[in-house]
């Protein structure tokens, strides 16, 4: 056998590695991009880097056909066609830009609100944002309207902190990680590898899902719970726990508001807290039976207290969820989850929560200055994403969650669910909406903030909304993030106003961004009687041949992510771990090779130009060469920039001056930066003083911040009591009842809005779920992604499938109230029986993306989106008004509400087999091309030339 | 398995060709002069026109000598020795018979022998596949031999061509009865392909890309039952029945040509059914049995 | 060459833990990635209509109808096995395709390989696919190239798709070596091969899925009687317990 043949085992590499952050999702991964003489030649993950430690999930194992994907834009470009034909003349940057300033500078001096600047799956919110307000405009927001506000505001206005990648379990102690409608959502490599580190120490995991796939098809048990139910099923666990007398009473003592009195007196003040002379609220201690301070040393509050006519939250939450209404017999049908099972779950939380606490030999002290010995932990820990964010009451339902975490006392504590610098951070450190317009001069604030009662709403005089997407308004009061969702409808309808330019960056309204599609590229292009378009002018910025651009008059095109400068810092999403706070940069590990710009350089060059407060220089000169000269010297507040590393002199990290070096010192780092918490402080950290000692020497706050959890929500109740009648600010009548209902103080269930569809023959709930494999439309143009998943069918459950008789093969047809689509079904066993559901954005539009127009993502691919409308069904208790299709307390887009019915086509019935709706093909804008090279495999004569003529051996 | 245009005529024409050389060799049929130029000229045409088809579904032939190294454990290099030996072998034979050289018979024999042995080689490089259960049997080489030789015993001539062509049928029907069973026989399900028959009963949700493969080219071809029948019919009608019914006549040379045509034709049919019905185990991965 | 060795002195090769694998497909794009560097693995119409490629590693998705529980969905990666009996190196005429003697991956000699696809056909598993580009097979090598590259970091040393892994779902290591993290994996958790009865002995193995169902916790007793006690009752009882 010695005659085997000798290979080189020891080939390098790369002639280089350079090592930069991932953005083929949001998880921010840190990468080694291998090049040889400059060309980029291999990705692999960072494994010195805190997000990923080396893994790499499929998308980011495939970047390279990302950054030479065909569907690159190459250059300006300006419409010449009528909108939407796609016939576009490629202009200079120079001309590009004059164009840009020459709409916006007008708008600016007169009626700034008229720019409408939204951006999609930016991660350079704290500069996008800086740069709306300095414009002055009210409109800005990015994504997370329809993405998963319900989780973000929920998790923040009652723990301080939320799911998404916020916090994380305490992978290393959790002994039961409890999962709610939970797919490749954030925080994707992060939860696989903790999944991981679960099943290598064969820790339990549950999954509460309708669908068991990824992460559901690996947990030790699935509940295949009904759409929309979730907050229903949580508070029968609640009200089990509680039943059981199984809830954590020191936890709720002294860290929750669960002992704050609530005013029982009728009138204005019902149901707000009970305060004292200096305006804070109080407990009654224990030991004294007389009130005492909140944050008194050596306070023992009693959880049961009523004094003066006005009981604890403790009592109401007590009164509330221990209603028969919540008992598994009487949730079970509704949830699609027997009785039994239910008390099961309950069971096994408790057992882990209580008969299997650890405690950690960690001393500490709290902020009342009180000392412990060390960390109780309940090892049970939870994460949620959109398949409860996603409805009409996802808001609820994720402080539903967070109560059930509160009761067992599992947050912040060992075992628990742990949240990862800037958070904790109570809505108190947190700022209200600005939206006040001065022409010619920026905001007083940002807009988006969290609001603490109707005062906070952003309202004209009028009362009308003051933003386009009418976000902080009566109809979504805690709209933290925008409604991008009803940009463009709000915007075509003049509802509340009518806007001039819109100006969207990486966000495909055009298609898999919105709901009901078709309507909104109908919007793009309708013009008035006057001959305009309703929308007169659309500037948009993406670094692909999306279905967007083609919507567009004036498209800056943008940067592959390999080729650009970014910041992923600590003032907007960070990529903390719960030991340490950290930032990461990007930077061109390659130069472009076409005529395209990084968009956040170019936003501080039309910013420039405008004469933005905080981008002049003092003689009228751009402040900032690029987005890197900003990354470095840009400072938000005095000592503390985008990024915290290497400051000052190079050894500061969170304040200090700006450093020229902080670049290159990133870079040499790996890419990112992290601050330890100090081990006394990981834990505990709302209420830790030593965690909020080192948050102010961080930077992240001026002055400690400790908070108790909000099972209680007093800026709810607020709105409950205008909706009641109470105060100066009412609401319009035709949203009393849904604010009465809604906004109740403690975390309630109500039905989603879309189960009124059911009467209408709408019956079977249909859902999406974001596969591992793609990051939105974006993995379609990715040569190796799209082999993988090119095209979609609908997955119908056994039920379904056998009740009308269908076969492999088969299609059918799939109607709801917003439309209809005819597309190919699968039979799926593993789903509740009456939900059907497929993977998101695969469908694409003939001819974008760079591909061909006959590619199966065109033609059997298909979108849900055509099914959801943006709108709620018009009723005679509207009085005539637009409703969003939305949560009514955040405006979190309701595309899980969804419901439909389902009706067989067989095969041979299709009329052809192409889905439908089917839109004309857009054309192809200039774009990069290249690519993937095609072989020859379907060239005769070149592979005749190749087998039998040329010499020379294989490529490789 | 994909039943390619290539392999399909390769193993057609090469034992046909193989079969007539056999003939050739053994003084079944003694030409001489233009007459033995023209019938060696066809069993070599025939055979090395199979060879030629065969080149072509190999992707990288420019290694082609390289097969010649592994006849120790490798049917396909044995049928590289044996089908170049038999064309070596045979040559003086047939040169003797074009030339009138007067070789002695005797000298013809190796080479016959070794132009069946080539054939038995093709037979074995399928039936030695254990994944494809329906060549897994010692019949898979005894109908490429039979047909060898009833096809020689057509092209030669033979008085005995039509009992040849009765037995190859006889054999392709064994074939098709005993290989209908073999997939079921050889045990191997979803379940076992995956080993998931231990905790149920596995079935697809999703395959492994949506978008083709070789595997899915090459390996797994679905051919529907009806239509497979309805070919079987022709093959056997066309491949056996036809031609002995037609040697039967007394039509001379042209009843030999149309039979020959008509069994040509048959064994195409019947080696497009041998590939295409022929399923391999790791269609189970893709849900294609089981 | 193409005779198998009679033993080789390790057994390399890959544990796959099917409870864990969540079908996320970074192995498939990381194995993907690391062989195509400089055009290894080619792909067709690459944005057309009828893509395809090669690939080494692909992670199928299967249904089990399981016995009284709800059903399952089980991701199921599928590449080379390393036979110890490997069919498609002995049917193999050119010798391009080997065993290696000293560690038992399984390769395929790309300036031997005439690209005829017997030994595709050998293999039950599916796990050779010829590069329609260069017409020769192409095969898991179990990263070769890496797991001896003296240019590697020492931890790198391993297949791509192991590095990659998000979940830790797939384990390299010496099956020879009983103590090593792979025989004790197949030992303690029951590791199996695909298709025993055809007789090809993989080195690969697999880790079943773990049963699955409810947890075993009794159920919880209710503290007292509330409709009898009313919520008053309750917060006596239970703040009753709350030490002083």
């Amino acid at each position: 056998m010695n005659d085997q043949p000798k290979i080189d085992l020891s080939r390098p590499v790369s002639d280089e590695i350079r090592q930069t952050t991932c953005y083929m999702c949001a998880c921010r991964c840190g990468i080694n991009v291998h090049l040889k003489s400059g060309v980029v030649t291999y990705i692999e993950g960072n494994r010195d880097h805190p997000i990923n430690k080396g893994v790499l999930c499929a998308k980011g194992a495939s970047g390279i056909m990302q950054v030479t994907a065909p569907s690159r834009l190459k250059a300006p470009l300006r419409r010449v066609g009528p909108r939407g034909s796609g016939a576009f003349e490629v202009i200079s940057w120079e001309e590009a830009l004059t164009t840009a300033v020459s709409w916006m500078k007008p708008l600016r001096e007169t009626a700034p609100e008229k720019l409408a600047f939204f951006t999609g799956r930016d991660q350079s919110q704290s500069l996008t944002g800086w740069w709306a307000q300095n414009f002055g405009t009210p409109n800005y927001a990015a994504h997370g309207g329809f993405c998963s506000v319900n989780m973000a505001a929920g998790g923040i206005y009652t723990i301080g902190g939320a799911f998404w990648e916020f916090g994380q379990p305490d992978w290393e102690r959790t002994k039961l990680f409890v999962m709610f409608g939970v797919a490749e959502d954030h925080d994707s490599n992060p939860i696989k590898i903790g999944l991981g580190k679960l099943k290598e120490r064969g820790a339990r995991v549950i999954s509460i899902n309708p669908i068991r796939t990824g992460y559901s098809a690996v947990a030790d048990d699935w509940i295949g719970i009904t759409p929309g139910t979730d907050g229903l099923l949580i508070l029968s666990l609640i009200h089990c726990l509680l039943e059981a007398g199984q809830v954590d009473l020191d936890y709720l003592a002294q860290w929750t508001n669960a002992p704050l009195l609530v005013n029982g007196a009728e009138g204005a003040e019902k149901g707000l807290f009970v305060r004292n002379a200096e305006s804070q609220p109080f407990v009654i201690d224990k030991t004294s039976g007389h009130p005492a301070p909140w944050d008194g040393k050596g306070v023992q509050p009693d959880l049961g207290a009523e004094w003066q006519g006005n009981r604890t939250v403790f009592r109401h939450m007590v009164e509330e969820y221990l209603k028969p209404d919540y008992a598994p017999e009487a949730v079970a049908a509704r949830c699609g989850v027997t009785a039994l099972r239910i008390r099961q779950l309950a069971a096994e939380l408790a057992e882990v929560a209580f008969d299997q606490a650890i405690t950690l030999d960690r001393p500490w002290t709290d902020f009342r200055g009180n000392k412990h010995a060390g960390m109780p932990g309940r090892p049970v820990s939870f994460h949620a994403m959109r398949g409860i964010s996603a409805h009409s009451n996802g808001f609820q339902t994720a402080r539903a969650l967070h109560l059930l975490q509160i009761i067992l006392g599992a947050v912040e504590t060992p075992g628990g669910y742990r949240l990862k610098p800037p958070y904790p951070k109570p809505i108190e450190a947190h700022p209200t909406p600005h939206f006040v317009t001065t022409p010619g001069k920026p905001l007083t604030g940002p807009h988006l903030g969290y609001v603490r009662g109707p005062d906070d709403l952003c309202l004209l005089p009028d009362g009308s909304p003051a933003r386009i997407d009418k976000a902080f308004s009566w109809e979504n009061p805690f709209s933290a993030h925008g409604l991008m969702h009803m940009l463009i409808p709000n915007a075509h309808a003049g509802d509340p106003y009518r806007i001039d330019t819109l100006f969207l960056y990486m966000a495909n309204m055009a298609w898999n961004s919105s709901m009901n599609s078709a309507r909104v590229m109908e919007m793009l292009t309708e013009t008035g009687a006057d001959g305009e378009y309703l929308i007169p002018r659309i500037i948009y910025s993406d670094a692909y041949a999306s279905e967007m651009v083609a919507f567009a008059d004036l498209i800056l095109p943008d940067t592959t992510y390999l080729e650009r400068h970014d910041c992923i810092s600590l003032l907007d999403r960070p990529i903390s771990e719960p030991d340490a706070a950290g930032d990461a940069i990007r930077w061109p590990v390659v130069e472009p090779d076409r005529e395209v710009r990084c968009f956040q350089s170019v936003l501080l060059d039309l910013g420039a130009r405008l004469g933005l407060p905080g981008m002049v220089a003092e003689d009228g000169s751009p402040k900032f060469k690029d987005y890197a000269d900003y990354i470095v010297n840009h400072q938000r507040r005095p000592g503390v920039g985008p990024l915290m590393g290497f400051r000052g002199d190079g050894t500061a990290t969170g304040r200090g001056a700006p450093n020229p070096e902080q670049m290159a010192s990133y870079i040499e780092n790996g890419a990112f930066h992290q601050a330890h918490v100090p081990e006394e402080a990981a834990f505990m950290k709302p209420w830790n003083a030593a965690y909020q000692d080192w948050a102010v020497k961080l930077g992240l706050y001026e002055t400690p911040q400790p908070y108790l959890f909000n099972i209680w929500s007093e800026p709810m109740r607020r709105f409950q009591l205008a909706a009641e009648g109470f105060g100066p600010r009412q609401p319009p009548d035709h949203l009393r009842a849904r604010l009465k209902q809604a906004m109740h103080p403690l975390p309630i269930w109500y039905a989603p809005f879309g189960d009124e569809d059911a009467a209408f023959g709408y019956t079977v709930h249909a859902l999406t779920q974001r596969p591992m494999d793609m990051y939105h439309s974006w993995g379609s143009q990715n040569a190796w992604l799209r082999q993988i998943r090119g095209r979609n069918s609908l997955f119908l459950p056994t039920k379904i499938w056998e009740a009308q008789g269908f076969m492999e093969g088969d299609w059918a047809r799939v109607s709801s109230r917003a439309g209809v689509i005819t597309v190919p079904v699968a039979h799926m066993a593993a789903l509740n029986e009456n939900t059907v559901w497929t993977w998101n954005a695969i469908g694409k539009r003939k001819g974008a993306w760079g591909l061909d127009a006959d590619a199966p993502e065109a033609t059997t691919g298909f979108l849900l989106n055509h099914l959801i409308s943006e709108l709620l069904p018009d009723k005679a208790e509207h009085g005539g008004h637009r409703l969003s299709n939305s949560d009514p307390i955040t405006g979190q887009a309701a595309w899980f509400d969804c419901r439909v019915r389902v009706e067989r086509v067989a095969a041979e019935d299709l009329s052809r087999d192409e889905v439908q709706p089917a839109f004309a093909p857009l054309p192809d804008p200039p774009r990069a091309g290249g690519g993937r090279d095609n072989s020859s495999a379907k060239n005769w004569a070149q592979n005749f030339r190749r087998k039998f003529v040329d010499v020379e051996g294989s490529d490789r | 398995m994909n039943p390619a245009p290539s392999v399909i005529l390769f193993s057609t024409l090469s034992g046909l060709g193989f079969g007539f050389l056999a003939f050739l060799g053994f003084g079944v049929l003694v030409p001489s002069g233009w007459a033995a130029f023209f019938l060696w000229g066809l069993g070599y045409g025939l055979a090395v026109a199979g060879l030629l088809a065969a080149t072509f579904h190999l992707g990288n032939p420019k290694n082609g000598l390289k097969a010649f190294s592994q006849w120790r454990t490798s049917w396909l290099s044995r049928e590289a020795w044996a089908s170049v030996g038999t064309l070596l072998l045979l040559a003086p034979v047939a040169l003797s018979d074009w030339l009138g050289l007067g070789l002695p018979r005797t000298f013809g024999w190796p080479g016959a022998a070794l132009a069946l042995g080539t054939v038995f080689t093709t037979g074995m490089i399928y039936a030695q596949i254990k994944a494809v259960p329906r060549w897994h049997h010692w019949l898979t080489p005894v109908m490429f031999l039979t047909f060898a030789l009833a096809g020689g015993a057509l092209l030669a001539g033979s008085a005995l061509a039509p009992l040849a062509l009765v037995v190859a049928g006889g054999v392709l029907l064994a074939l098709w009865r005993v290989g209908d069973g073999a997939f079921a026989r050889a045990g191997q399900t979803m379940g076992t392909a995956t080993g998931l028959d231990r905790i149920g009963t596995p079935w697809v949700f999703e395959p492994a890309h949506t978008a083709g493969n070789y595997l899915l080219r090459e390996m797994i071809h679905l051919v529907g039952r009806k239509h497979a029948q309805k070919l079987r019919w022709i093959a056997l009608t066309l491949a056996a029945i036809l031609p002995a019914l037609v040697l039967l006549l007394p039509l001379g040379w042209p009843g030999l040509a149309l039979a020959a045509v008509l069994h040509l034709a048959g064994v195409l049919a019947a080696r497009w059914l041998f590939f295409a019905e022929a399923e391999h185990v790791v269609g189970l991965y893709y849900g294609a049995r089981g | 060459m193409t005779a198998l060795p009679q033993t080789t002195d390790r057994k390399l090769g890959l544990v796959i833990d099917l409870d864990t694998c969540v079908g996320c497909q970074a192995c498939v794009t990381a194995c993907k990635g690391w062989n195509d560097q400089g055009g290894g693995l080619s792909d067709q119409d690459p944005y057309g209509a009828d893509p395809s490629g090669t690939f080494l590693n692909r992670v199928h998705s299967y249904q089990v109808a399981v016995p009284d529980a709800p059903p399952q969905i089980v991701n199921f990666p599928r590449s080379c096995l390393h036979c110890e009996d490997a069919p498609c190196v002995t049917v193999c005429p050119t010798g391009a395709s080997y065993k290696r003697a000293e560690d038992g991956i399984v390769l395929v000699n790309p300036d031997s390989c005439i690209g005829c696809g017997l030994c595709a056909w050998a293999c039950p598993y599916g796990a050779r696919e010829m590069d329609a580009d260069q017409g020769v097979m192409k095969k898991c090598t179990l990263c070769v190239d890496r797991i001896y590259n003296d240019t590697l970091p020492e931890e790198d040393r391993e297949p791509a798709c192991v590095r990659t892994c998000p979940t830790n779902a797939r384990h390299f290591g010496d099956f020879a070596d009983p103590d090593s993290k792979v025989s004790k994996l197949v030992a303690a958790r029951g590791g199996y091969d695909l298709m025993p009865d055809m007789g090809t002995k993989p080195t690969n193995k697999y880790l079943a899925p773990r049963k699955k169902g409810p947890g075993e916790a009794s159920l919880l007793a209710p503290l007292l009687d509330i409709k009898a006690t009313g919520v008053a009752g309750w917060l006596d009882k239970m703040l009753g317990k709350l030490p002083g």
